[in-house]
């Protein structure tokens, strides 16, 4: 790939004496973040659009003589895709029949912001869970257990909404804190191994998840958290003092996690970019050897970064868990800590990437949700369509050979470092 | 492991340190020991604890005092800790920490078992189907890892593994067309591996990860598009028969659990034995070990990195999707959404704990099966011991492994590094 980008050199001095709108173009048909992400959502839907119509039987009859009439068959497949996409985005943008209602007078306003909100809701834990990914790639590790530390957040975050008994807002933010520092003890875990003994920290976090997943389900079952009148395993809810308050009314199931998310993600840019502890940690990312050279601790950093990241992804649980959820269940957490990987590979670990790729990822999930009971497509399909997003994302070069892209100039696409075990 | 980089910046100078590794465990064990005697000695009634040698209650069995059991099997842990950590004993390092395993799961038996009795014939037989998956999976691994591919996504190959073969299988009413579908469905997964990884160079944590999650999205996808609306035409895989073999079958206890059971449990006894012999006697265990330790000194000597890779991971796709053949095949009558649920992980923290050889990691797998059989029977028996902290068994032991707490654990050199030819 370098011996290419060596050859092109020639011609991007030459691109650059073009006029403004000439190296527009130029650029957009090159091999940069931008059309990459691009392209990948678009190959991404496409695969996806695929999927739908050989998993439908009827379209997939009038295959059956797509050479007598292909116009049956096309139009049947154009319609089952377009139907479900279109479901896709009324269900996380806005639905213009919502939108027609609310100018005549047949629907509040809360239907034409109802499916912004379930994206933005959709979104808030995702924010979390992907800055804690995205924040430990910065320091050179690889934290896969997003996952664990969110179980970990939510439970914390639970037991404290429903033991400790507190005034409105007191109860949320002890809850809040709560759900932090358990996700920061779940961090702290894999980050001291890693620093002492050098335990790689993928497998370690691989293993928590799995034991934070088990734990929870044994906690939900317990006395004084599990609720009696239930016969399933689920927890009491969670006090209401304690809940993240509705920003639009209790119509809308948006909440104050969203804009803990906003601010979550200006703090770690923040702390990324202005403070020592974001210098020292981006520099032991780069190369340990040098940062241990410059007189930096490297287990000390290693230790506070998976310590921080887990207050993260643990806030993400306690969005869940005092935002929507208001109970423990064993699938409380859902897929977040996953979710957010994908999350941090998409917005190339960068805090306000992670923030953009987390609104697409929730308003992929809340659009699902219509897709599901409007089109009878499962929601299964979005899982597909953020896996295969991240796969092009994160293999650059596939896309590039897939359009014929050019090189481009600032080869800023890998994702991350292999570095294996 | 990558100890190399925090061990250069953290080791401070090269001085004999006494807390060696043998000491660790050493005090580890008798830890371990003190708390069995101490603890499980205390609470076990002083009851008979039976273990009988068939599948219920009757027939001969071995009897032990519950309370007595537990004792002496935690003084037996501690002893053997104790040697490890006055340095006496340093030669049998190996054989005393298995002995120091064996004693404190045998003195948790007697607590658990007084008053009451375990079959044993049935215990060996359901540790060993539910270490089945594990087995082939952390084959898997192996074939993959040490050839330095990391294989992350031996979950995604058995749910794809289980699909093919509940899809398949019912399609063609037939088993074994449901195991090639099985195959298939493993292969698909690792050829994408392998695509992504050696040829596209994504990190191969990452590629895993992301496989995982597309193969949980397209099962569940397919699952709830086609089999879900008609199962009976879609999801109703035909089981794959029970092989006894004449003669060995009558061997006691061991007959009826190894000679008397599925194909892919021969098969994954064979994979073991041609693993470890290919691995360590044949030229391509040679060329895989060096493209894993050290692929420019392999392609140096004409060795084919990249090939090789590819055929391993392949191979490995081959064998983990005959482990998710497991999930319709034998454990089930039908696939289901996410059916595997974590089963590839723990796969993988066997072959981490078997230290990346074939025998230890299949050990690994029947000790977790192990402890995945006793999570059922204590749950079973009403025991104060809740399953869940039994099933988080394999993964504390693998970070307390891969911690070097005890012991130390090692992965080929080059796990995970892709190959650019240079």
């Amino acid at each position: 790939m370098t011996a290419t980008e060596q050859r092109e050199t020639p011609e991007a001095t030459l691109a650059r004496e073009e006029t403004f709108l000439q190296h527009f173009l130029h650029s957009l048909w090159a091999a940069n973040t931008v059309t990459v992400t691009v392209l990948s959502i678009v190959l991404a839907v496409i695969v996806g659009g695929i999927l739908i119509i050989v998993s439908d039987e009827d379209v997939l009859n009038t295959y059956s003589y797509f050479t007598a009439r292909p116009s049956d068959a096309l139009n049947a497949s154009w319609d089952v895709v377009s139907d479900a996409y279109a479901n896709l985005f009324k269900g996380s943008i806005v639905d213009p029949a919502a939108v027609q209602g609310w100018i005549d007078g047949s629907n509040g306003w809360q239907a034409v912001f109802s499916p912004i909100s379930e994206t933005l809701t959709y979104a808030a834990p995702l924010v979390f869970t992907g800055l804690a990914v995205a924040l430990a790639f910065r320091g050179g590790l690889f934290n896969i257990g997003g996952q664990g530390q969110a179980v970990i957040g939510a439970i914390t975050a639970a037991v404290a909404g429903i033991l400790i008994p507190l005034p409105i807002v007191l109860a949320v933010t002890v809850a809040v804190v709560a759900g932090a520092a358990g996700g920061a003890v779940w961090g702290f875990v894999p980050g001291v191994l890693k620093a002492r003994t050098g335990a790689h920290e993928v497998i370690t976090t691989i293993m928590l998840n799995y034991t934070a997943g088990l734990f929870l389900t044994w906690i939900v079952l317990q006395r004084g958290v599990h609720d009696p009148d239930r016969t399933d395993a689920i927890s009491k809810p969670v006090d209401s003092a304690a809940r993240l308050p509705h920003l639009l009314g209790d119509g809308l199931r948006m909440n104050l996690g969203i804009v803990l998310a906003v601010a979550a993600t200006w703090v770690v840019a923040w702390l990324l970019n202005r403070t020592t502890f974001g210098f020292e940690l981006r520099a032991v990312g780069a190369n340990p050897d040098a940062a241990r050279t410059a007189g930096m601790s490297v287990t000390r950093t290693y230790t506070l970064l998976m310590v921080v990241a887990g207050a993260l992804a643990g806030l993400g649980g306690a969005t869940q868990v005092l935002g929507t959820a208001y109970a423990l269940t064993p699938a409380v957490a859902g897929n977040i800590g996953f979710d957010g990987l994908l999350v941090a590979l998409l917005g190339r670990n960068r805090p306000w990437g992670v923030l953009l790729a987390a609104l697409l990822f929730g308003a992929l999930r809340a659009g699902g949700n219509r897709m599901q009971s409007f089109s009878g497509i499962s929601l299964e399909l979005v899982t597909v369509l953020q896996a295969l997003i991240v796969i092009f994302i994160a293999a650059p070069a596939l896309v590039k050979a897939i359009f014929r892209l050019r090189a481009a100039r600032a080869a800023r696409l890998q994702t991350s470092v292999a570095k294996g075990w | 492991m990558s100890t190399a980089t925090v061990d250069d910046l953290t080791a401070v100078a090269e001085v004999r340190k006494f807390w060696t590794r043998d000491r660790k465990a050493g005090l580890v064990f008798t830890v371990l020991g003190v708390v069995a005697m101490g603890w499980f000695g205390a609470l076990a009634p002083a009851e008979t604890a039976r273990f009988t040698l068939s599948e219920d209650a009757s027939g001969a069995a071995l009897e032990i005092n519950g309370q007595l059991g537990a004792v002496l099997f935690g003084a037996i842990a501690a002893a053997a800790g104790v040697g490890l950590l006055t340095g006496a004993a340093r030669r049998w390092l190996g054989q005393l920490m298995g002995l120091g395993i064996v004693c404190f799961v045998l003195s948790f038996l007697c607590w658990q078992v007084a008053g009451k009795f375990m079959p044993l014939v049935d215990t060996a037989a359901g540790s060993l189907e539910l270490a089945l998956p594990l087995i082939l999976g952390a084959m898997a691994g192996v074939l993959c890892e040490r050839s330095g591919v990391v294989n992350v996504a031996i979950e995604g190959q058995f749910l794809m593994g289980a699909f093919g073969a509940a899809l398949v299988g019912t399609l063609a009413a037939n088993a074994w067309f449901g195991l090639l579908g099985a195959l298939v469905g493993g292969l698909i997964i690792a050829a994408l591996l392998a695509v992504l990884s050696i040829r596209y160079l994504v990190d191969q944590v990452v590629a895993g990860i992301v496989l995982n999650l597309l193969a949980l999205g397209l099962t569940g996808f397919l699952y709830e598009r086609l089999m879900q609306t008609d199962a009976a035409k879609y999801n109703e895989p035909p089981q794959l028969p029970t092989w006894r073999i004449p003669g060995l079958a009558e061997i006691p206890v061991l007959g009826p659990v190894v000679f008397d059971t599925n194909p892919l449990v021969y098969l994954a006894l064979a994979l073991v034995v041609i693993i470890h012999f290919g691995l360590s006697r044949t030229r391509w265990g040679l060329r895989t070990r060096a493209v894993g330790e050290h692929p420019t000194a392999a392609d140096t000597v004409g060795i084919r990195v990249l090939g090789t890779r590819w055929r391993n991971v392949l191979v490995a796709g081959l064998v983990a999707g005959a482990g998710g053949a497991y999930f319709t095949e034998v454990a089930t009558g039908s696939f289901n959404k996410n059916m595997t649920s974590g089963a590839g992980f723990i796969a993988l923290a066997a072959l981490i704990f078997g230290r990346w050889t074939p025998v230890g990691a299949f050990g690994a797998a029947l000790f977790f099966g192990f402890a995945n059989k006793l999570a059922t029977y204590l749950s079973a028996t009403g025991s104060s011991v809740p399953s869940q902290f039994l099933n988080m068994l394999p993964y504390v032991a693998t970070i307390i492994a891969v911690a070097g707490l005890v012991g130390r654990v090692r992965a080929p050199a080059a796990d995970g590094k892709p190959y650019v030819k240079g």
